[in-house]
């Protein structure tokens, strides 16, 4: 392990799928870390690999998956060298995943005592009686009332934010190191999801849980994430801090994301879009993908494909933008205005270290 | 909006709408709702799953018989039409889009045969030529060429399938566009994109809409005004800018303040506000005022002077 506060960390990931039309290039050369406690955010547009990732992550890949390339280490061992038996082992216990939507990803036909116990009985060995009373204990915390009377009832019988908070009961009930979240609120409404993000909070500063959080809800992600990876065409295009990249982005398709959403004060006749659709992957593009979508294009980002650059020890972006011989350019009128709101942000930072900083240098000559 | 010279399109008057009347599961879907919507104007209608924004646009569009109450579209009960003429020029000027791209357009026609259906029903087309020129047309409006009007719905992507359903819209020229959840199913660099389109059709054709969504954020985007709804009952109506600037009725607030909003900053500080609905069900009468100019809020007669100052406390009233 490249450093020790990492519990995953994937390098160099390519995952191909057979169809009849020829392979396509779901995942292409993508590396990341996941720190210990942290939530991490993948964002990017469907299509874009985020949940072929985690899929591949939980080994819970289609048959017509191949993964020609990377490895996935997890607590010295590389995931992807697992047997199937093996990852039986891991999946549950230390890696859980929360599926989008919760009216399917429950068994209608068992009670749901019985579902948030399974878990502990199979990795666990543990007898039905504890298993249950400890569901039933799971269940209060994950805030489902009058669990007592409810713990025989089946799925059918609960409201879509319930549904939820059982799929998270199941997914935590054997404390695992790793949740990874699939749009874990996109089927909920605003005030449910707000309940469901609450929860998810609260239990990770609980089990001390490092969350991978996978979302195309820009408003969802700066309220949960730590940091960020933004995907476009089966690549991670910019990683960084979630101020960083809210507030200071680099890449343009990040630029693209973050000016198409309305905030409640956008006005104006036209919303800023990305025009057209993103490439086939049946045959990605040489060169930088969004280049074809992208204002900005240089005429390099056809040719070659970008490095990342260092923006800083924390947030790197694929784009030749920051290559020191591209040429300056402005950012849309929506970045620029939260790049102003950074800037501000740092210097009162700054200011605030600086006045909380010179009375402590006082004390100590005093004594 | 400019209320002066604003014209009625649509108005819904005490509007009920209830499923299996009578038996012990009746469900009171839309429950005595009443409002207006001015002709140019979208109308965005808010609300969580369950709160009957989807069953009224449906009632409006006549996909249902209300169980009370009426729709009048041009002055005209949509319940009751005079003549058979009144009926199908009712239907050809009030057309729907739906929300899943995928399920709502037939995977065994052509393009140019969804497009063209109103079209012939309608009998609009002089002949072949005149009927392939209107949907080649239409497909260039939407921003799709002509070339993919002999292709299947299976081979668009989701947003080009939303540009096929506004497309078979807009073919039999309607006056009034019901657009149930046209975005959710879309990609965000996607949503931008099918709502300028839909902007920049309403500027051209002058069209009316009624926008149903639970994107609270665009909905503020794209609407002139807003009614919130919940329980099947309107609970607030207002201008787009003013109900989010200044909400009154306690379940906007709330409804509001859970809003993710794109701004780390913004939701590290971020409180939320919880709504007690108990308050609706304890048998006072409530119905929508007037409590600031064209700002209406659901309140019983007690409640009045409550939301009068919270107006007056947000500068609505002089």
């Amino acid at each position: 392990m490249d450093n020790e506060k990492d519990i995953l960390e994937v390098r160099n990931l390519q995952v191909d799928f057979k169809t009849y039309a020829g392979d396509v290039k779901a995942i292409r050369n993508v590396s990341f870390d996941l720190r210990k406690g942290e939530t991490l955010a993948i964002v990017g547009e469907s299509g874009s690999g985020k949940s072929v990732t985690t899929r591949t992550i939980m080994g819970l890949n289609a048959t017509n998956a191949r993964i020609t390339n990377g490895s996935i280490m997890y607590k010295g061992e590389d995931l992807l060298k697992k047997s199937e038996k093996e990852m039986e082992g891991i999946r549950g216990q230390d890696i859980a995943e929360i599926f989008q939507d919760p009216m399917t990803s429950l068994d209608p036909t068992m009670k749901i005592g019985r579902q948030i116990a399974e878990p502990l009985m199979v990795h666990k060995g543990m007898k039905k009686e504890k298993a249950l009373a400890q569901a039933l204990e799971m269940m209060k915390l994950v805030g489902i009332t009058d669990a007592e009377n409810r713990i025989n009832d089946y799925p059918h019988q609960f409201s879509g934010g319930m549904r939820q908070r059982i799929v998270i009961a199941i997914a935590l009930v054997n404390y695992p190191e790793i949740l990874i979240a699939d749009e874990p609120t996109t089927a909920l409404d605003v005030t449910i999801q707000a309940q469901i993000l609450n929860l998810m909070k609260e239990l990770q500063d609980k089990i001390s849980t490092s969350i991978i959080f996978i979302t195309h809800d820009l408003g969802v992600v700066a309220g949960m994430a730590d940091r960020v990876a933004v995907m476009y065409a089966g690549k991670i295009v910019e990683y960084g801090t979630v101020d960083e990249i809210f507030y200071n982005p680099k890449h343009p398709y990040t630029w693209g994301l973050l000016s198409s959403m309305p905030t409640l004060d956008t006005k104006g006749d036209e919303l800023p879009s990305i025009p057209g659709t993103p490439p086939d992957l049946l045959d990605p593009p040489v060169g930088d993908a969004f280049a074809a979508r992208n204002q900005y294009a240089l005429k390099i980002d056809t040719e070659k494909e970008p490095p990342f650059f260092k923006v800083s020890d924390t947030h790197y972006a694929a784009t030749w933008l920051l290559h020191p011989d591209a040429p300056k350019v402005t950012p849309p009128e929506q970045i620029v205005a939260r790049q102003k709101k950074y800037a501000e942000m740092q210097a009162a930072l700054r200011k605030h270290q600086a006045d909380h900083t010179t009375p402590v240098e006082e004390e100590e000559e005093q004594q | 909006m400019d209320y002066e010279n604003a014209e009625k399109i649509l108005e819904v008057k005490h509007l009920k709408q209830y499923f299996n009347v009578g038996k012990a599961d009746e469900v009171r879907a839309v429950d005595d709702i009443s409002f207006d919507i001015y002709k140019g104007e979208t109308f965005g209608l808010v609300g969580e799953s369950g709160s009957g924004k989807t069953t009224t646009g449906r009632a409006i569009i006549h996909l249902y018989e209300p169980t009370s109450g009426e729709i009048l579209f041009e002055g005209k009960n949509v319940d009751n039409f005079k003549s058979a003429d009144d009926r199908r020029q009712f239907r050809q000027d009030m057309q729907m889009i739906f929300q899943d791209p995928y399920a709502s357009l037939n995977p065994r026609m052509k393009v140019k045969d969804i497009v063209a259906e109103g079209i012939d029903i309608n009998h609009l087309a002089k002949d072949d030529a005149d009927r392939t020129n209107r949907v080649e047309n239409l497909l260039e409006t939407v921003g799709l060429n002509k070339d993919h009007s002999s292709r299947y719905p299976h081979e668009f992507s989701g947003g080009q399938r939303q540009r096929i359903g506004i497309a078979r819209a807009l073919a039999v020229n309607p006056k009034f566009v019901i657009a149930d959840e046209p975005i959710s199913a879309l990609d965000v660099s996607i949503q931008a994109q099918v709502v300028n389109l839909m902007k920049k059709l309403q500027r051209e054709q002058g069209l009316t809409y009624l926008f149903i969504a639970h994107d609270l954020s665009m909905v503020k985007y794209i609407s002139d005004r807003i009614g919130v709804m919940h329980y099947g009952r309107m609970l607030e109506i207002a201008d787009a800018d003013e109900i989010y600037a200044h909400p009154l009725h306690d379940y906007t607030k709330s409804l509001l303040s859970a809003v993710p909003v794109p701004d780390p900053e913004f939701e590290r500080a971020r409180q939320e506000i919880a709504y007690d609905a108990s308050h609706e069900n304890d048998g006072k009468e409530r119905h929508l005022v007037e409590i600031a100019p064209h700002h209406f809020v659901r309140a019983a007669e007690d409640e009045i002077p409550m939301y009068q100052k919270r107006a007056h406390e947000a500068s609505l009233l002089h």
